[in-house]
């Protein structure tokens, strides 16, 4: 049993979700009790989407509780099978049902002989993973699913097509700026004269993973979802996939690299056409993204030696480090992520960038650890955001978990080139308010916070008596004021001398009648 | 009590399919309603996120609940639940001194079978704390609900009145009375028995509704909840309660088994029929000829006329989650709105009687049909019925408002009206800020056409 106010990833069955939710024509039913379908709530509010998110409950009260769920959750997927016909169900299990201990395994084969769509049940323990590893396992276990299941009805197509194509592994709902991320690699893609054959779990279709193996290799942008399916694609399939993220000037580079290394290998057995990416890697460096200039120029020479702190998923808070360090001469004095689990990887990227790495997933600890270290900026999630207000220090949000404001109608992309731009753009801007503030402290720009008001110019002979003194300053701040002046306004007209709680009240209703 | 439902009143019960909040997020109003509490929910990651994210921003300013966080080694009882518990509480007597730790009890609680009501009064004994138990879970109830378990556990630790067997004995009262009170104070408020009303309010609401019970000389004695744990109100033999929210059924129950109060039913007092048809239940149980209320409900009225304009005609779906519904409902009908369904998670046809049969004749007063209401709805069916009716407004939770809108269904978040300030005659006017928002919006974008933005 633990304190905890807040968490940077959710339970397990939120990553199933997510994962269900971001192919087309899957749906989910979870397990749970009444109250945990919250994440449609999330979706629907934070990606602001148009559709009913397919994911319903199947739900655990008092009476599944006395005598289990026998008939329920079969019932419940076959209504939906008729309902929607989707091409797939995904029971979900919750951390109410992992102590439930029903065999759910045997439900899903039950409803799956009966329905028309395929119903799997997510292998996913509450108490052993969290959102990140469970939307990883969840992905994989689709696409193994249907894979296996066309590899027995031996269907099976195992030409790569003919020009070079990749699949895109891991763009998926509520993820950090994935929309943006996507159509970034689907144009630099375009560039590199590669074709998609695929892109899951956003919008993909699980009909089409079949085909998954048509393309040359994998990549996997972002390594907390889609490295398991990209391992297990390697290992069946002998697919070659890339695991960097094209973060970053210095990385971009060298994933485009590697895909021409890739590209070229596989073309050697067919023809001799050979790729080269460097003259492309050159212009788009020096033209297209503006980091490398922006760098060079001399706002970001004013930040040199300016220490910063960086915490977030793996992916991002290794990038962002590395872009920190490389690429704009920022010190990192901290790094951290909180993917305790991929710890190890973590460490060893940023070795040698940072002063200190922490792992761990208790706010606390990382807010210790930014009061401790006093930085100039920090670069975090929401949770850091909250930390350097309450400190007075800027923050620029570069990973999940996120807020509304995180999901921009603009484009924003942390990938590619244009993404370089962005991230520019998030980091200046973040030391620039920061000294622009300090600036105005020192030589007292600020306006004074007291606010001087009296806008009436007969303030004489009103008072206010103890009572309702008191029920004022109960109003919240933002308010008062202006159920002050009402209320002075209101006993003026009506010549009364003594504010009491009822003429504050009368004030209210005047004002609203 | 005795309010006989016409047959024309009925409630139908659906699957019990349908999204709402689980009924822990009671602790996000009232952690801030009883300013010396701490609320600590026994739970999992699950609980957890969800408070989180439904909390959003004041999650950041160091809300007085946590999350007592299970892991798999309490599940397994291979750690021992007492002295976890006890760790976490003398961290938070430490750290935030409250003067009550409020458990709250959760599905994996209750799954595990998890002793919190045998726990709280030891470790109550051994640390100093009042620890009270609460079993807000999502087996059991649905969003509001959550308050009314609370309320139900705090009610038992009321104190007893000072004079509870002398007060029955009226002359003697009176007596004591006439010496115990100030002089001003005489003048003010008719001499009658304790009257003490239960639901959480925000503080100015509460102290609306002293006042409108003031202006009928009743004294409101006491809240439950009141502002600090330790203002709770004295609840006994002869002590008089009336609820103000409709989800209380359980702490009413409570005052009257437990308590020995005397419950008087009445309709809820949001909107200016519902607050009048309040107040004139409560007058007569202390033999007070209610004044003028006639006339302060049409000014009431009077005023709203600009909305009144907006809304009539217009027709209104509750797809229910919050048990509101009733209430506003009724409300919207004497609005000159026509409400298709009442969906509503659990009705309790007792607590509820007077407001049901206050729906009831305000129906008939506007010449419309006593609309379905729906119990336990299923949200997929709702959706098709929707689809049917083709309401001007459906009430209902984020999950379904932004799929509405897109296939150009207005919509309103039904949550806003539990953290709305609903009650009372001042407050009419926001509720139908709240309800004609969307319809308002909808005008300001009649000419730019495309209502309907989904594909297909
Ligand atoms: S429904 Fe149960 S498990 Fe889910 S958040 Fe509520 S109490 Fe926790």
């Amino acid at each position: 049993m633990k304190l905890a106010y807040w968490m940077y990833a959710g339970p397990a069955h939120i990553g199933t979700l997510r994962v269900a939710s971001s192919f087309k024509n899957v749906h989910a039913i979870m397990h749970a009790p009444l109250g945990d379908d919250y994440f449609n709530v999330m979706r629907s509010m934070l990606e602001r989407e148009r559709d009913f998110t397919a994911a319903t409950a199947s739900i655990v009260d008092r009476h599944v509780l006395a005598r289990g769920s026998q008939e329920r959750v079969v019932d419940n997927i076959l209504r939906k099978d008729q309902e929607e016909h989707p091409d797939l169900i995904i029971l979900t299990p919750t951390c109410t049902s992992s102590i439930l201990q029903e065999d759910l395994h045997n439900f899903v084969n039950r409803a799956s002989i009966i329905s028309h769509s395929n119903v799997i049940f997510a292998d996913v323990d509450h108490y052993q993973v969290n959102e990140i590893q469970a939307a990883d396992r969840t992905l994989e276990q689709v696409v193994r699913y249907y894979l296996d299941r066309c590899h027995r009805q031996e269907k099976w197509d195992q030409f790569l097509t003919d020009v070079p194509s990749v699949n895109i592994i891991g763009i998926f709902t509520l993820g950090f700026h994935n929309q943006h991320d996507c159509r970034e690699l689907r144009r630099l893609l375009r560039d590199l004269d590669i074709e998609i054959n695929q892109i899951i779990p956003e919008g993909g279709s699980v009909e089409d993973l079949q085909n998954l193996p048509k393309a040359w290799f994998n990549l996997i942008p972002y390594r907390e979802v889609g490295l398991m399916t990209a391992v297990y694609l390697n290992k069946e399939y002998g697919m070659p996939y890339i695991s960097i993220a094209p973060m970053g000037a210095v990385d971009m580079a060298e994933w485009i690299r590697q895909i021409q290394k890739n590209v070229n290998t596989l073309t050697l057995s067919s023809s001799n056409k050979r790729v080269d990416y460097e003259p492309y890697i050159d212009g788009q460096t020096r033209f297209v993204s503006q980091a490398a200039w922006f760098s060079r120029s001399i706002d970001c020479q004013n930040l040199t030696g300016k220490e910063t702190v960086v915490f977030g998923d793996t992916t991002h808070a290794a990038s962002i480090t590395k872009i920190l360090v490389q690429e704009m001469g920022i010190r990192v004095s901290c790094a951290g992520t909180y993917c305790k689990h991929d710890a190890e990887w973590f460490k060893e990227q940023i070795q040698g960038f940072c002063d200190e790495i922490l792992i761990t997933d208790d706010h606390a600890e990382v807010g210790d650890m930014i009061a401790h270290m006093e930085p100039s900026a920090i670069f975090g999630t929401q949770m850091e955001r909250h930390i350097g207000k309450r400190l007075d220090i800027p923050c620029g949000v570069i990973s999940a978990p996120v807020h509304i404001q995180n999901f921009p109608l603009g484009y924003r992309p942390f990938l590619g080139y244009e993404g370089t731009n962005q991230i520019a753009d998030l980091i200046y801007n973040s030391f620039a308010l920061g000294m622009e503030d300090h600036l105005l402290d020192i030589f007292g720009g600020h306006d004074t916070k007291e606010i001087i008001s009296k806008s009436l110019s007969t303030d004489i002979g009103l008072i206010w008596n103890p009572e309702s003194r008191l029920e004022l300053s109960k109003i919240p701040r933002f308010a008062r004021e202006k159920v002050e002046r009402n209320t002075e306004k209101f006993a003026r007209q009506k010549g009364i001398e003594t504010i009491t709680v009822e003429v504050m009240y009368a004030a209210k209703e005047a004002l609203n009648t | 009590m005795s309010v006989k439902i016409d047959e024309t009143l009925t409630v139908e019960c659906e699957t019990g399919n349908y999204h709402t909040f689980c009924p822990i997020s009671c602790v996000s109003w009232l952690y801030q309603k009883i300013e010396d509490s701490f609320f600590l929910v026994v739970g999992t990651k699950t609980c957890g996120y969800f408070l989180q994210n439904a909390l959003g921003v004041m999650i950041f300013a160091e809300p007085r609940y946590a999350m007592a966080e299970l892991e798999e080694g309490d599940i397994s009882a291979q750690l021992n639940d007492y002295e976890g518990l006890k760790k976490l509480c003398i961290r938070i007597r430490k750290d935030r001194d409250p003067s009550v730790i409020i458990w709250i009890g959760t599905c994996t609680t209750e799954i595990i079978k998890m002793d919190l009501e045998g726990m709280a009064p030891k470790l109550e004994w051994e640390i100093g704390i009042p620890i009270l138990v609460a079993r807000a879970n999502g087996l059991d109830y649905a969003f509001t609900q959550g308050e009314d378990t609370v309320l139900a556990a705090m009610a038992h630790r009321c104190p007893e009145p000072e004079f509870s067997v002398r007060e029955r004995k009226e002359t003697i009262q009176n007596f004591l009375t006439f010496h115990s009170r100030k002089k001003e104070e005489l003048g003010e408020y008719a001499n009658h028995p304790s009257l003490v009303l239960f639901g959480s309010l925000p503080f100015n609401v509460a102290s609306q509704l002293n006042l409108e019970l003031k202006r009928q000389s009743i004294k409101v004695s006491g809240w439950l909840p009141a502002q600090k744990y330790t203002d709770l109100p004295s609840l006994g033999d002869g002590v008089y309660v009336c609820g103000v929210h409709p989800f209380l059924s359980r702490t009413a129950t409570t005052l009257i088994r437990r308590e020995k109060c005397q419950l008087i039913g009445a309709p809820f007092p949001i909107g200016p029929d519902g607050t009048r048809a309040w107040i004139e239940k409560i007058c007569p149980v202390f033999g007070v000829e209610p004044q003028g209320l006639e006339e302060r409900e049409k000014r009431i009225w009077e005023g709203l006329k600009d909305y009144l304009d907006l809304v009539h005609g217009k027709s209104v779906f509750f797809m229910g989650d919050n048990l509101l519904e009733v209430s506003l409902a009724r409300f919207l009908i004497r609005c000159g709105m026509i409400v298709h369904e009442i969906g509503i998670p659990y009705m309790d046809k007792r607590y509820q009687a007077a407001e049901l049969s206050l729906l009831q004749d305000t129906c008939k007063k506007m010449c419309v049909p006593i609309p379905r209401i729906v119990e336990k709805p299923d949200n997929s069916n709702q959706i098709r019925r929707i689809r049917e009716l083709q309401p001007d407004l459906a009430i209902t939770g984020m999950a379904h408002a932004n799929p509405l809108e897109a296939r150009g269904i207005s919509t309103k978040w039904s949550v806003e009206f539990t953290f709305a300030q609903i009650h009372g005659f001042a407050n009419a006017r926001d509720v139908l800020e709240l309800v004609t928002r969307p319809l308002r919006r909808q005008k300001n974008l009649e000419d730019l056409g495309r209502t309907t933005l989904v594909r297909k």
